[in-house]
Order: C-alpha cells, then sequence, then structure tokens
C-alpha cells in the first residue's frame, strides 16, 4: 500500500488542462439535463476501436467526467445512448429495444465513422445501415477512430460544461 | 421534549437531507483526484438528482406496488434514523422511541425493501442482486448487535442518547478496548451495509459483480432520484453513527439553542472527514469475491464478539 | 362457577356438539356446522383464557371420569394464556376450514371433508385446551395422549392422495409416543417421590426431594416437552407432519399445538419443581439457541413453502426457548425482575408467533388450494391473481422477519433486551452465555429476513413459474376470512402489545410462583422496570408513515411533471425473457447454502443414462440437488439401523421349533425359581 501512495504522490494530477468550451451550442434537449449527463454505451457491431477511444475519454488524460459526463450500466439510468459500429442485423433490434428504454428527454450520440455512414463496413451483407436508419440521432461524432478530444468536445456539446 | 431537542432533531433531517448528496460529491472528488483525474466537483450529484426529477417516470411491465413503494419505504426509514439518532444534540424528542436496536432493524427494512423491489421485476439481475444483499445483510445482523450489546454494558442501556452522553461525560471511555474493538467491527459493518468496497463497488457497471446496483437497475427519472437520495442519506446515517458513537464531541447535550448551529457544522464536518478516509482507503481496495465476503464479514463478528468480553472481564 | 370456569366448559361442550355434528351431519352442511361449533368453542376459550389472565381462575374435580384417579382441572393465569392463545388460533382455523375442504377446480378428491376429519378437528381443539387446564398428572397425560391422537388422525387427512403423508404420519405417530413415554416416565416418578398425583401435592412436595431427584425429572419431562415444540435434535417429525397435514391443521399444530411444549417446561420446571438449579435452565437455553440457528439455516434453502414454514416454527420455538431458559436461569440466580422480562418476552413471543404462523400457514394453504404446488420454485405472480391472499401473507412475513413495524419486532427487542441487560451484575458462566445467546438471535434475525424476502418475494412477486401459479385465482371469502383474522390480530399486537403485556406479566408471575412480575409497561412507549431501554412501535410506525408521506410530498413538488410510461423489462436488448429467466427460491438461497454448507451438507445427484447403442451418446440427463435434514440422517438413521439390526437378530429367536420355545418357558421358569430362591 505504501508503493501504491508513492506512486499516487509522484504521479500527481495526469488529467489534462481542460480545452476551451467548444463554441456549437448543442440540442436544445439537452439544456434540460442541466450539466448532468449519463451516458449508456452500446455497441452495435463495433469493431472496438471506438471503445478504445470512448476509454481513453472516460480515462485519467482526458477526463470526461470532469465535465458532468458519466457512464452506467443501465439505459434506464442514462439520458443519452453513445451507440458505435455500423448496425449489424443481429444488434438492430437490441438498439431499438436500448433506445425504448431510456426515459425522456433522450438523445444519441453516433460515434465513428461506422455508426454515421456505415464506414469500411458500408453495404456489407451482415450490416443494416447507420445508427440514423434505427433510432434518430442527435449528435454526430466522425473519425475513425475519432479521438478522444472529439468525443469529449462532443459531450461537452451535450453538458454545456 | 425540549424545543430546541425537536428543532436539533429537525435540523439533523435537514442536514443530513440536503448534504448526503454532497458527501457523495466529497468521496468521488477525492477519488478522482487521487487517481489523478480532475473530478466532476462536489455539486455533481445535486446536478444528478435535478435532472432526475426531470425525467420521465417508467413503470416497467409486470412490476407493480412493491416496486413503486419501495423507494419511499427506503427514505422513510433512513429519514426516521436521522431524526432518532444523536448526530448534533442528544435531546432529540424521538430518541425515546428507538434505541440501536430499534434502529438496526429500520436500516434492515430499508434494505428489504429495495430487495422486495428488485424481486418484483422477474428481471435475472434484480433477483441476484437481492439474493447477494440478503446474504450480506444476514451476515452482518450479529456484528451490528453484539457491537451494541458492547456498547451498552457500561451505560447500562441500548439507547442512543444515553450512550452518546455517556461518552460525551467521560471522554476516556471512547479509547477503551472495548469502544475500539466494537469501533473495528461496527466499521467493517458499516462498509458492508453501505455497499463500499471492499464488499461492493458502486460505480460497477458489470452486473455479474453488483450487489446493490442490480436491484436498482430498472428505476427511473424520480424514482431512481429518490432511490440515490436514499442511499446517500444512508452512508451518511451510517458514517454519522460511526462519528456519534466513537468520537462525539461536538454533540450537545444540554437545552440549549444557541449551540445548535455549531453541534450541526462539527457533526458534518465529522462525516466529511470519515467520508473522506473512507474513499481514500478505496483506492487502494480491490473488491472481494462475493463467497470471500463471509470471511471478512466473520472477522467482524469476532471483533464483536471480543468487544462484548472485554466489556465484561475489563469492567 | 367464576367467568373463566363457564366460559371454559361452554369451549368443551360446544366442541363436543362440532364432533357430534362432524359425525352425523351430511357432507353439504358437515364442515360448516364443524367449522362454526369450533368458531364458537375457539371463542369460548378465549373468554375463559383471558378471564384467567385477568386473575380470575377456577379449579373442578371430577373423581369419576377417569377409573382410579379422577380429572382434575385449574385453570390459573399461566394456563390461562395457552389457552386464550389455543381459542384464538382455533377461531381462525375453523373460519378458514370451512372453505379449504370445499371441492374446488384444481384439486380433485375430496379435501378432508370426510366424517372422521370432521369430528377430530373439534376433539383436538378440545383436547389442546384442555392441557393447559390439567391439573394432575394423570389428567395431563390422558389429555396429552388425546391431543397426540386427534393431531395423527387429522394429519392423515389425505393420505390417499399422497403416499408423503403416510410416511410421515408414521414418524409423527412414533416420536409423539415416545415424547409421551418420556413424560410418562418423569411425571411418574415425580408423583412417586410427592407420594401424591395432583399439581398441588407435587408443588409442596418439590421442595422436599433431593436436587438429583428433581434433576432427573426435570431432564425426563424436558426431552418429551422439548420433542412436542419441535427444539432440535428432536424435532424432525415437524418438517414432515406439517407440511403433508391440510394448511389449517398446520396452522393449528404450529401455533397452538407447539406451544404447549413450552407450556409443560414451565408448569413442571418452574412452577411444579420451583425453579431448580441453573443448570437446567443453560440446558433449555442451549436446546433453544441450536433451534433457533438449525431451524432458520433450513427454512432459508427450503423450497417448498409449507417446509420452510415448519422450519420456521422450529427457530421461533428456539427463540421462545431461549426467553424460558434465560429467564429460569436468572431466577435461578435470584434476578427477579430480569427473569420476569425474560419470560415476558418469551411468551409474547409465543403469542406473536401464533399469530403470524397462522396467518403464513392459512395463506399457504391459499396458495397450494389455488395453485396445486407448495414448491416455490414454480410459483411467483400471485400478486395480481391473489392480491388479499398476496397482502395477507406481506403481513406475516414483515412479523415474521421480526422487523419494525411488525409485532415479531416487538418481542424480539424485548428478549435481546433481557439479555443484554444481564451482564453487569453476573457470574462467568452468564458472561460467556449471554453474547453468544445474543450472536444467535441476531443471527437468526437476520437468516429470517432472508428467508421471508424469499419466500414473499419468489412466491408472490414477479411473473409465474409454472403453470399451476398461472392459472391461480382468489380464494373463497372464509379462507381470506381466517386468514384476516389472524392479520388483524398480529397488527394489534404490533401497534399495542401494551394490552397484552399485563396478562403476561402475570403468566409469568404465575410461572415464577410470584404474584405478576411487571417488567415492561406503559400504553405507547414500552418502558422496561427496574433498567432503561425504552420503545415505541407505534410511534416508530407512525414516524415512518410520516416521514414516507414527507418524501412522497417532496419528490412531488420537486418534480417535472411528466406523464408515466409503461416500458418493456429492461433485459438488454435481446429477449424475450420468458419467466424461467427469473431467480427461483433454490438460487436466492444458494450463496447462504454456499457460506453454511458445513452444517447444512447439501447433496446433489446426477444420473447419465446413455442411449441403447452406444455408452458415449447421452440420452438424458437427471441432476437434482436437495438439502436433507442432517440431524435425521446423522442421528436418527443409524438408531434406526439399529433397531433394524437387533430386529433380524431377534427373529433368529422365533425360528418354528416347537421344543426350542419350550425350551425358552422351561429354562426361563426354573431361573425365576432359583433367583427366587437365593434372593430370599
Amino acid at each position: 500500500m505504501l508503493s501504491l501512495l508513492r506512486k499516487i504522490r509522484a504521479t500527481g494530477r495526469v488529467a489534462e488542462p481542460a480545452p476551451p468550451r467548444p463554441a456549437a451550442p448543442g440540442p436544445d434537449r439537452a439544456v434540460e439535463l442541466g450539466g448532468s449527463v449519463q451516458v449508456r454505451h452500446v455497441d452495435a457491431g463495433s469493431c472496438n476501436g471506438c471503445e478504445v477511444e470512448i476509454a481513453s475519454a472516460f480515462g485519467p488524460v482526458y477526463d470526461a467526467e470532469r465535465y458532468g459526463a458519466r457512464l452506467v450500466a443501465s439505459p434506464r439510468h442514462a439520458d443519452v445512448l453513445l451507440v458505435t459500429g455500423p448496425v449489424t442485423r443481429n444488434m438492430e433490434v437490441a438498439l431499438r429495444r436500448t433506445f425504448e428504454a431510456v426515459p425522456e428527454p433522450r438523445l444519441v450520440v453516433a460515434c465513428g465513422d461506422c455508426a454515421l455512414n456505415g464506414g469500411v463496413f458500408a453495404g456489407a451483407y451482415g450490416v443494416v445501415g447507420p445508427v440514423s436508419d434505427v433510432v434518430a440521432v442527435d449528435v454526430e461524432v466522425p473519425g475513425c477512430p475519432p479521438a478522444p478530444e472529439v468525443i469529449v468536445a462532443a459531450l461537452r456539446g451535450l453538458t454545456g460544461r | 421534549m425540549t424545543a430546541s431537542g425537536a428543532l436539533g432533531a429537525a435540523a439533523q433531517v435537514a442536514v443530513v437531507g440536503g448534504g448526503s448528496p454532497l458527501l457523495v460529491g466529497l468521496m468521488r472528488q477525492v477519488r478522482a483526484r487521487m487517481e489523478g483525474r480532475a473530478g466532476a466537483g462536489v455539486l455533481q450529484p445535486w446536478r444528478d438528482l435535478r435532472k432526475l426529477l426531470r425525467k420521465e417516470p417508467i413503470t416497467p411491465a409486470g412490476t407493480a406496488w412493491v416496486f413503486r413503494a419501495a423507494p419511499l419505504v427506503l427514505a422513510a426509514t433512513v429519514l426516521v434514523v436521522a431524526a432518532v439518532a444523536p448526530f448534533a444534540t442528544t435531546s432529540s424528542p424521538l430518541d425515546r422511541i428507538a434505541d440501536l436496536f430499534a434502529v438496526a432493524a429500520l436500516l434492515a427494512l430499508g434494505t428489504v425493501a429495495l430487495a422486495l423491489a428488485g424481486l418484483d421485476t422477474g428481471t435475472a439481475f434484480g433477483g441476484m442482486g437481492a439474493s447477494r444483499e440478503m446474504t450480506v445483510m444476514a451476515l452482518v445482523e450479529p456484528t451490528i448487535l453484539l457491537s451494541v450489546f458492547a456498547l451498552s454494558v457500561r451505560v447500562g442501556s441500548t439507547n442512543l442518547a444515553a450512550i452518546v452522553g455517556e461518552a460525551v461525560r467521560d471522554p476516556r471511555a471512547v479509547i477503551s478496548p472495548v469502544s475500539l474493538l466494537a469501533a473495528v467491527a461496527l466499521a467493517v459493518a458499516t462498509v458492508a451495509e453501505a455497499g463500499r468496497l471492499p464488499v461492493d463497488n458502486p460505480s460497477t457497471h458489470l452486473e455479474l459483480t453488483m450487489i446493490h446496483e442490480a436491484m436498482v437497475l430498472e428505476y427511473a427519472g424520480p424514482d431512481l432520484a429518490l432511490v440515490e437520495w436514499a442511499s446517500a442519506m444512508r452512508l451518511s446515517v451510517l458514517l454519522g453513527l460511526l462519528t456519534s458513537l466513537f468520537a462525539p464531541w461536538g454533540i450537545t447535550t444540554g437545552a440549549g439553542l444557541a449551540v445548535l448551529p455549531l453541534a450541526l457544522v462539527v457533526f458534518a464536518a465529522k462525516v466529511a472527514a470519515l467520508g473522506v478516509v473512507l474513499a481514500a482507503g478505496e483506492v487502494f481496495l480491490a473488491k472481494l469475491r462475493l463467497f470471500r465476503v463471509p470471511e471478512l464479514l466473520a472477522g467482524s463478528f469476532l471483533l464483536a464478539l471480543l468487544a462484548v468480553a472485554a466489556s465484561f472481564f475489563l469492567g | 362457577m367464576s367467568v373463566a370456569g363457564s366460559a371454559f366448559t361452554v369451549a368443551l361442550g360446544l366442541s363436543a356438539a362440532a364432533a357430534v355434528a362432524g359425525l352425523a351431519a351430511p357432507r353439504r352442511t358437515r364442515p360448516l356446522l364443524v367449522g362454526l361449533g369450533t368458531t364458537a368453542a375457539g371463542v369460548a376459550g378465549v373468554v375463559a383464557g383471558v378471564a384467567a389472565l385477568g386473575g380470575g381462575s377456577f379449579s373442578a374435580w371430577l373423581p369419576d371420569l377417569l377409573p382410579l384417579a379422577g380429572v382434575r382441572l385449574a385453570l390459573d393465569p399461566l394456563g390461562g394464556l395457552f389457552v386464550a392463545v389455543t381459542g384464538a388460533v382455533a377461531v381462525c382455523a375453523a373460519v378458514y376450514g370451512v372453505g379449504y375442504v370445499a371441492p374446488n377446480a384444481v384439486e380433485d378428491g375430496s379435501h378432508g371433508d370426510g366424517r372422521a376429519v370432521q369430528a377430530m378437528l373439534p376433539l383436538f381443539v378440545a383436547a389442546m385446551l384442555l392441557v393447559p387446564a390439567a391439573a394432575s398428572v394423570s389428567t395431563l397425560l390422558v389429555v396429552w395422549e388425546l391431543m397426540a391422537l386427534t393431531s395423527l388422525l387429522l394429519v392423515l387427512a389425505e393420505h390417499r392422495r399422497r403416499a408423503a403423508v403416510g410416511e410421515a404420519a408414521r414418524w409423527y405417530a412414533v416420536m409423539t409416543h415416545l415424547g409421551l413415554l418420556v413424560i410418562l416416565a418423569g411425571l411418574v416418578g415425580f408423583a412417586a417421590a410427592a407420594h401424591g398425583e395432583s399439581f398441588a401435592q407435587l408443588r409442596a412436595a418439590a421442595g422436599g426431594m433431593s436436587p438429583a431427584v428433581r434433576g432427573a425429572v426435570f431432564a425426563t419431562t424436558l426431552l418429551g416437552f422439548a420433542s412436542k415444540a419441535g427444539v432440535v435434535p428432536l424435532h424432525v417429525w415437524l418438517p414432515r407432519a406439517h407440511p403433508e397435514a391440510p394448511s389449517y391443521v398446520s396452522a393449528l399444530m404450529s401455533a397452538a399445538m407447539v406451544n404447549l411444549g413450552v407450556y409443560g417446561v414451565l408448569r413442571v420446571g418452574l412452577d411444579l419443581l420451583g425453579g431448580g438449579s441453573r443448570w437446567w435452565w443453560l440446558l433449555v437455553l442451549a436446546a433453544g439457541a441450536g433451534s433457533a440457528l438449525y431451524g432458520i439455516l433450513q427454512a432459508v434453502v427450503a423450497v417448498d413453502l409449507k417446509r420452510l414454514l415448519a422450519y420456521s416454527t422450529t427457530e421461533n420455538m428456539g427463540l421462545v426457548f431461549i426467553g424460558v431458559g434465560a429467564g429460569g436461569y436468572f431466577a435461578a440466580t435470584g434476578s427477579r425482575v430480569l427473569a420476569g422480562l425474560a419470560l415476558t418476552a418469551g411468551l409474547l413471543h409465543l403469542v406473536n408467533h401464533a399469530g403470524f404462523k397462522t396467518v403464513l400457514f392459512c395463506s399457504a394453504g391459499s396458495v397450494l388450494r389455488a395453485t396445486g404446488s407448495r414448491d416455490l420454485d414454480a410459483l411467483g405472480g400471485l400478486r395480481s391473481r391473489m392480491p388479499v391472499t398476496t397482502a395477507l401473507f406481506a403481513i406475516g412475513a414483515l412479523a415474521a422477519s421480526a422487523l419494525p413495524p411488525g409485532n415479531g419486532f416487538v418481542s424480539e427487542w424485548l428478549l435481546l433486551q433481557s439479555l443484554v441487560h444481564a451482564l453487569p451484575t453476573s457470574a462467568t458462566a452468564t458472561a460467556v452465555v449471554m453474547p453468544l445467546a445474543v450472536a444467535v438471535v441476531a443471527l437468526t434475525a437476520g437468516l429470517a429476513v432472508a428467508t421471508f424476502v424469499k419466500a414473499f418475494g419468489v412466491g408472490f412477486l414477479a411473473r409465474p413459474r409454472g403453470p399451476g401459479a398461472e392459472q391461480a385465482r382468489e380464494s373463497p371469502p372464509s379462507m381470506l376470512a381466517g386468514t384476516g383474522l389472524a392479520a388483524i390480530a398480529c397488527v394489534a399486537l404490533a401497534v399495542a402489545p401494551a394490552a397484552v403485556l399485563p396478562g403476561l406479566s402475570r403468566a409469568a408471575g404465575a410461572a415464577l410462583g410470584a404474584g405478576a412480575v411487571d417488567s415492561v409497561h406503559g400504553p405507547v412507549t414500552l418502558r422496561l422496570t427496574g433498567f432503561a431501554g425504552s420503545m415505541s412501535p407505534l410511534l416508530i410506525a407512525v414516524a415512518l408513515l410520516a416521514a414516507a408521506v414527507g418524501a412522497l410530498a417532496g419528490v412531488r413538488s420537486l418534480v417535472v411533471r411528466r406523464a408515466r410510461r409503461v416500458a418493456r423489462l429492461w433485459d438488454c436488448g435481446a429477449g424475450p425473457m420468458t419467466a424461467r429467466m427469473q431467480y427461483t427460491a433454490t438460487s436466492f438461497a444458494e450463496p447462504l447454502q454456499r457460506v453454511f454448507d458445513d452444517v447444512l451438507a447439501p447433496e446433489t445427484d446426477v444420473d447419465v443414462t446413455p442411449t441403447a447403442e452406444s455408452a458415449y451418446l447421452v440420452e438424458r440427463v437427471k441432476f437434482q440437488a436437495r438439502v436433507p435434514d442432517r440431524i435425521e440422517y446423522r442421528l436418527y438413521r443409524p438408531v434406526l439401523a439399529a433397531t433394524r439390526m437387533v430386529g433380524e437378530a431377534a427373529r433368529g429367536l422365533a425360528n418354528g421349533s416347537v421344543h426350542r420355545y419350550l425350551g425358552y418357558g422351561f429354562f426361563a421358569f426354573t431361573g425365576l425359581l432359583i433367583v427366587l430362591a437365593v434372593i430370599r
């Protein structure tokens, strides 16, 4: 335990200083959330590249939690669905049901090129289409994979902090 | 019943009700800073609760009155305990109606309500959370009741005001072997009852590692706000009981009204300090396997038994 | 004749009339007449008991009723308490029984409305009313045996339907008669040493007997009475007989008959023998502690609803024995007030248990009748199909788990207070025993909460796990009325236990041989006499209600109004979720079973059937897991096996040869003559 304590003291703060707040305002419904956004991540067939970046975004360096966003386990606790991956045939119904389980006001963030327009997998036999074909998308985060700063900026647009 | 007593009890409820989300925020902030992150700020749980009150209430198909009533029962039990316990004043008018045994039973009633709600949903996770929570609760009861026994021997009563009043009058009682052993036993019991590491991880996302969270997976909106608030109050109340029993300085025993605000501030400070220690300690701990938790609780039971033996043999 | 005497006589008369009606009336009106008669007898019993508790006693001497000894009856406050409890339970069970025996759609065949069974019910109630009123050894033994026989016939009511009923009745018959033998041996030895058989003579002579004789009498009668109360290790008949009996009979047995075991210990140990030495009561306390723990452990892992309730009876009787043992122990060490407190706690727990066990068994019977199943793993979803029964079971479960605002909490609080206040003034034995007793009570309380959360949550909430539960419908009104009466009693005991406390003090005082020992008083807040301690069950309930209303009002005022939506259960997006995906009772109890598997010793059987063509291809795998009663396996099976071996060896004695039999007679006769010649 002492070695861990020494390591904590030696490492100090890892989180990078917050970049300036994104200028573009977020969707109107996000204002109701008042700076507290619970995010439920849905992997609708992704290659996990975006998941790695999301993990970094919530990790110590970028620390998305300081802006009021938090990952939760159940969609009933969530306000925002963070969807990655092109929506495969097997995940279409699951994504829709997850969306219906979220209480209003609810938003969907499509993360990564696959979620926006199918990306590399556009038109494949197992893919239904981009996320907007299955549920209405409110915020788009382009990139393959999107950098953690971009994900954090999208979340900051929702929390307003 | 005195006016200051009644006012003190009401003020205790207000401080616990208003301050417990701040306590949760403080604990999350301490953890974040120790992990090198910046953290969301101490006020974030208040923002979360405010947002949840604005969300749409949802009733899962097939649930009924047990599911709807459980958050209210949980909140009610914690509010009654906050009014009874001598956090800031020992002259609460409700002190005569419930002693430490009754307080422990009331906290158990809150747990039972949530477990029944988990079973009422009819999902596998709800049942799993209920089963695990009941297992932990059954094994924590002997420790709690034996510690209460140990603390009551010198005072001759299990009423909280008597125990705390005696500790205020005779500060050396707090560092006696009985008190120290009972303190460690009750600390382990508090960690288990509040669902903190190493018994349960409150921020886990893996359902198979959940105990408390698994029972509330179906709650949304205002119901979830009530559950979160009541859970935060439960943590504050449990930490408050620990500080009142083992660090009673600052609690007013008299009928003076002027000392009350100071007593409330001291209470808040003590609970905050204990919360910081708990949060810092959690950084170094990993969650125990579910089937190792009984070993931990058995160890705390032995300490409580030693505390009772000490109270007899050491007077 | 006093009120108690006349009410008691009326009760007996009404039972006899109801029994005649059961034998003579035609099938259509039989259950109603028997039910009415037994209910009226129960009401009269309650009146008699309450009158005796209030101080009005009665006694009667009927010399010609029994040959050689006559019948001697006397009702003092201690007996009056048990008469009142029995009467109250009989009222609820009789009202319930009227609807229970009516034929219904789910279960075919008769439900116990035959002449013999219907006539036995009032006779059973009468026997249970007579036991606390018996005032001589022969009267007690005769009515004890009458109670055993009538209950045995009632247990056999459904024997044509299930083979298990016959086996259960055999166990019950053998154990209750062995208990009778032991009680007979003890009491007859007592009467011989005292040169008289009425209780007054026994009481007077006990002071002059040697401690060894008194100890022997106490130990032997304790064995018999403890077996009747269902105390471990003599409890094995209880989890077999109570599930197989019709549910109103189970209620009578669990809520009224097992109390008479406690009555016996109090009467013989405290009253007749005058208290005795401390080791007696430590033995009682240890037996109670063992029963409480073992009973609740078995109940936690039980999957059969009625077996769970039967083991819960063992647990609660264990707690009562802890109270009685502590009371006797404190009386033997001279702390009178503490003894009164402990006895009052034990007796209050007995009364509370009678109330909530009646509710629980009657609700379980309603469930069994509506669904055809006692298996918790196949129940569920009864909340919407049987709402009244669910609410009544919830009241019983809250009481049984000893949580506020239930009535079980009040008696458990008193019991803990009596154990906790013993420490400062005492010997080392107390310092060792009391903390262990508190630990046992605490662990039992925690496990009881888990048990009843399982029973209520798995059995009644969520969705049906089997076809029986799906087509369940609410029970007929008489069954709901019987259960409801007991539930009302539970609620009354929860908010106003001070109403029964004066009577309990008088009963405890009668047992201790003093006047009323007023150890707890107070109309709204219960306050201990001579010790610091107070608790108010009514005000706690009021405070909880006020806090709940306050929280609701607070949330409503802060919330932004949106319409409530009914949404699909969150099943992780896949689905659909079948009812079998819910947690079952077995899975609910599995963590606790793992923690305590050294005590419970669960067994699993895996039976693999290969196909006919090849031993490598599996056609069927059968898995069975069960938790047997370990005491039965470890203690009883070897005894039964040894008995069987002795019996088989003895068969060799009777091999059919006439010469051998003549030889036996010749050698026995000459041997006897030689012995007599030597002795003379």
